[in-house]
């Protein structure tokens, strides 16, 4: 087992590496300019752009760069952003838990519905509710996230008033943050009602951004139940006349679960990307609206290192991912 | 007294805390996050909103909903004859905020202003630097290291500023965002305890309101301050939903969720006024949109060339498929809402036959160019692609072939600026003091290569620009002011295109909004009515 762990971390330092200089590179690649942006519509004198650019040290070899950047990161010094002047590593853990609450949220959803849909749909093959769960499945698989969030807010929240249009909590609830995640933060507060309000913000978000992920795993599920169901052990299962429950619940989908479990693992990639434009829809204050506003400010210290920090957990949620294959099915660790 | 001050802070700290029963809110849905605190060293008018206007004040005030200027910090001041010497006598007992973080000793005096303005200007000032690459864009555009000489302590209420050439608009730019008054007794403070990053997360001013807490990308909280020389205000909290999307904004309005918006979506607007809840008021906005060409570059040195394609635009075509009915035609340089507006000149005819034939007159057949499109939106120009099309089928009607093109922002204004650019370049302007030399600098020689994207330097027109500029005397300088326009109609290195509406939906238990002609939202005077 330790050896696994230690194969699979020996593939991410390069992955790390790879990904730095991308996110390096990226942020260089798009057009515009840091300073410029940064001086905003009045601009700036020449003497005081080169002065400037000079005192960043955007006016040397990207290598002196990029090396000088790896090297300051490696020390846990992510930079100051450009625009606000904050440090980076600090504004991203202001805003991380609101992400990651949000997230959790969405991929518990995804899985409470996605997995039981799929399992159903698997069963009941071509019926009625396969044919509808797959339907509903590819839409929302398709549907832009971006609309889907503003029909719901207008539908819920500005028609039938069930659910507020956005924030993370009524502005009559005030409390500095403990953990940072508002659940539980409400629950500290003491306020009378401010967990309820917590909770009812996240309902649209959370449904908004569990719909890829949803979408994703109750056709996995189906496709992985429908492959297991077809095997033999299954059928003697059956003919050894054991209870449906019991051959689905015990035989198949334990065996279906790997590939789920996978496709769930690479869901924290969706949650992450769905967040940019989720977040910007509900005005939640998490790092996608974070990530958003730094590059079209050109904000290079924030895009570089933002990528960077996000592109470090998704490989540590794929890490995990990876033990619980191992032990979920030993065979893996063998191989 | 330093103990008292500390239990009023921590009491007040305490029940905004708390969350006070019967304390009167007002929600303002606003469209960005501010990126600091300090009014000086950023120039979004979402930075100054949340700081400048809510917690500072200046030497002088715009007068609100006005753009002319009236006494703040300084209640009184003169100005030498020749122009270059403005004495500031100060306000005895203007109060810095008392926060949980900050309990001044004393009332602003004289090193307050003088601290205020060398923190931005002289770069041996320890403070010139606090913040990493700070390039205090407003300080420097609006030409003050140039333009000061000095700034001298006379007594600790008299402070006299030193200038090394006349400026009319001087007192204008004192009364800007920019400008503003920071505590030296906070900055020593911080300079001591090693924090100096706190001056533009935990900010200290003098203003109406005073800052409790933000939490990043989400809200800013306000509590109204107590010792604001001009008085407490009406409501109690002030809090700043930051909300990115204005549609989002709209349905937040709708559902009272937020009491006051900023920037509806053009589309928008009439759902907002029809809901019995809520009113919109609306202004002129103090801007323009326009499309310069490059005076240098043949055939566009030619006046006639460039006034047959003024004449060849549908201008009320542009305001109902861009602007919606929020906008009007600009005929000026300057918007009619300023003074000095000269109301005799008459547009371009939209006349395309006539174009064509000025056009074959002065020989130019088969033009192709190039029309520069914003990649982004602005209250004066809120879709410049939409615009590009529609000028672009206004050309096609005269034979010329027009060709759209469109860069990242910054590049976009880098690009436009170069002496040999191809086409003509969409932009626009929004006032910052109300005078009308702040409109029409952008077209002076100096500005070329920076503002003056017509690259267009007349002589007649430059002549006038530097007599305003020197003249005190209002109406001599609208007369000045007046005969520009006329010389800039005449010579055409623009099509003015529009200037547009500004909205601001609110609810109707909302009372005592102005707008305001600079497009800052202030809450100073605002109340609501439960």
């Amino acid at each position: 087992m330790l050896r696994y762990l230690l194969h699979k971390l020996a593939l991410i330092i390069p992955t790390v590496f790879g990904i730095s200089l991308a996110a390096f590179a990226f942020v260089r690649l798009l057009p515009g300019d840091p300073i410029l942006a940064l001086a905003g519509e009045r601009g700036v004198s020449p003497e005081r752009y080169a002065e400037l650019i000079e005192r960043f040290g955007y006016n040397r070899p990207y290598v002196v760069q990029y090396l000088e950047y790896i090297g300051r990161v490696l020390t846990g010094d992510f930079g100051i952003s450009l625009a606000t002047k904050r440090p980076v590593l600090g504004e991203f853990q202001a805003l991380f838990p609101a992400t990651l609450e949000l997230a959790t949220i969405a991929l518990i959803i995804a899985v409470l519905i996605g997995i039981p849909a799929g399992i159903f749909a698997a069963v009941k093959r071509g019926s009625w509710f396969d044919q509808a769960t797959m339907g509903v499945a590819l839409t929302g698989y398709s549907m832009p996230i971006f609309w889907w969030g503003l029909l719901l807010i207008i539908f819920f929240s500005g028609y039938l008033g069930w659910t507020p249009v956005s924030g993370r909590i009524g502005l009559q609830y005030f409390f500095r943050p403990t953990t940072g995640f508002m659940l539980i933060d409400s629950l500290i507060s003491g306020k009378s009602g401010a967990f309820r309000s917590a909770a009812s913000h996240l309902i649209l978000p959370a449904i908004v951004l569990a719909t890829i992920p949803l979408a994703v795993i109750a056709r996995q599920t189906r496709s992985a139940m429908l492959e297991v169901l077809g095997e033999d052990y299954v059928r003697t299962a059956r003919a050894k006349g054991l209870a449906p429950r019991r051959v689905i619940g015990l035989h198949a989908f334990r065996n279906a679960l790997i590939p789920v479990v996978t496709t769930i693992g690479l869901q924290v990639g969706t949650l992450m990307a769905g967040a940019i434009l989720t977040e910007t829809i509900f005005s939640w204050p998490g790092i996608g609206k974070w990530m958003i506003d730094a590059i079209a400010k050109r904000d290079y210290v924030v895009v570089q290192s933002g990528l960077l920090i996000i592109a470090l957990i998704v490989m540590a949620v794929n890490l995990i991912v990876d033990v619980l294959y191992a032990v979920i099915n030993p065979r893996i660790r063998v191989q | 007294m330093k103990k008292k001050l500390t239990f009023a802070a921590a009491l007040l700290a305490a029940s905004v805390l708390g969350g006070m029963a019967n304390a009167k809110q007002l929600v303002y849905c606003s469209e960005a996050s501010p990126a600091g605190f300090d009014p000086s060293p950023w120039s979004g008018g979402n930075d100054f909103d949340a700081s400048s206007r809510t917690i500072y004040s200046r030497l002088v005030e715009f007068e609100h909903g006005k753009t002319t200027i009236k006494p703040g910090l300084a209640e009184s001041w003169t100005v030498s004859d020749d122009g270059l010497e403005y004495t500031f006598k100060l306000r005895p007992g203007v109060k810095f905020q008392t926060t949980d973080y900050f309990t001044p000793t004393r009332d602003l005096n004289a090193d307050d202003v003088i601290f205020s303005f060398e923190r931005q200007w002289k770069k041996e000032n320890p403070w010139f630097d606090y913040l990493a690459g700070t390039g205090w864009e407003y300080f420097a555009g609006m030409g003050f290291p140039d333009l000061l000489k000095e700034i001298v302590k006379v007594d600790d209420l008299t402070v006299k500023f030193v200038l090394n050439k006349p400026e009319v608009a001087f007192l204008p730019d004192l009364g800007m965002d920019f400008a503003s008054i920071v505590s030296k007794e906070y900055a020593d403070q911080l300079d001591k305890a090693g924090t100096r990053q706190q001056f533009t997360q935990k900010p200290i001013g003098t203003g109406p309101f005073q800052f409790v807490d933000y939490q990043v990308d989400a809200v800013i909280r306000y509590a109204a301050w107590d010792g604001y020389y001009g008085g407490r205000q009406k409501i109690d909290d002030l809090i700043f939903a930051i909300t990115t999307d204005p549609a989002v904004r709209a349905q937040k309005l709708k559902a009272g969720e937020c009491d006051i918006m900023s920037y509806p979506a053009p589309a928008d607007i009439a759902g907002l006024k029809a809901d019995p809840n809520l009113k919109v008021d609306e202004q002129e906005g103090l801007n323009i949109g326009y499309m310069a060409y490059n005076t240098t570059q043949a055939p566009f040195d030619k006046v006639e060339v460039r006034k047959a394609l003024n004449m060849a635009v549908n201008k009320q075509a542009i305001l109902d498929a861009v602007y919606q009915g929020a906008g009007q035609a600009a005929i000026n340089p300057i918007p009619p809402t300023m003074w000095s507006y000269n109301k005799d000149i008459k547009d371009d005819p939209y006349d395309p036959d006539a174009a064509k034939k000025m056009l074959a007159d002065a020989g130019v057949k088969d033009l192709s160019m190039k029309i520069w499109a914003m990649p982004v939106s602005r209250p004066y120009n809120p879709n410049a692609q939409r615009v590009a099309e529609l000028i672009q089928a206004d050309y096609a009607k005269i034979g010329v072939k027009a060709e759209i093109v469109s860069y990242e922002w910054t590049e976009y204004r880098e690009r436009g600026k170069q002496k040999d650019r191809d086409g003509a370049f969409q932009l626009g302007w929004t006032g910052d003091n109300g005078d009308p030399d702040n409109f029409l600098f952008l077209l002076g020689c100096d500005a070329i290569g920076q503002s003056n994207y017509a690259i267009w330097c007349n002589q007649e027109f430059e002549a006038l620009l530097q007599k305003g500029k020197a003249t005190t005397d209002v109406a001599e300088r609208t007369k000045i002011y007046e005969e520009a326009q006329v010389v800039f109609k005449r010579e055409a290195p623009w099509l003015t295109i529009a200037h547009s509406k500004v909205f601001m939906p609110m609810n109707k238990k909302v009372s005592g909004f102005v707008m305001d002609p600079l497009g800052i939202h202030r809450f100073d005077g605002v109340d609501v009515t439960e």
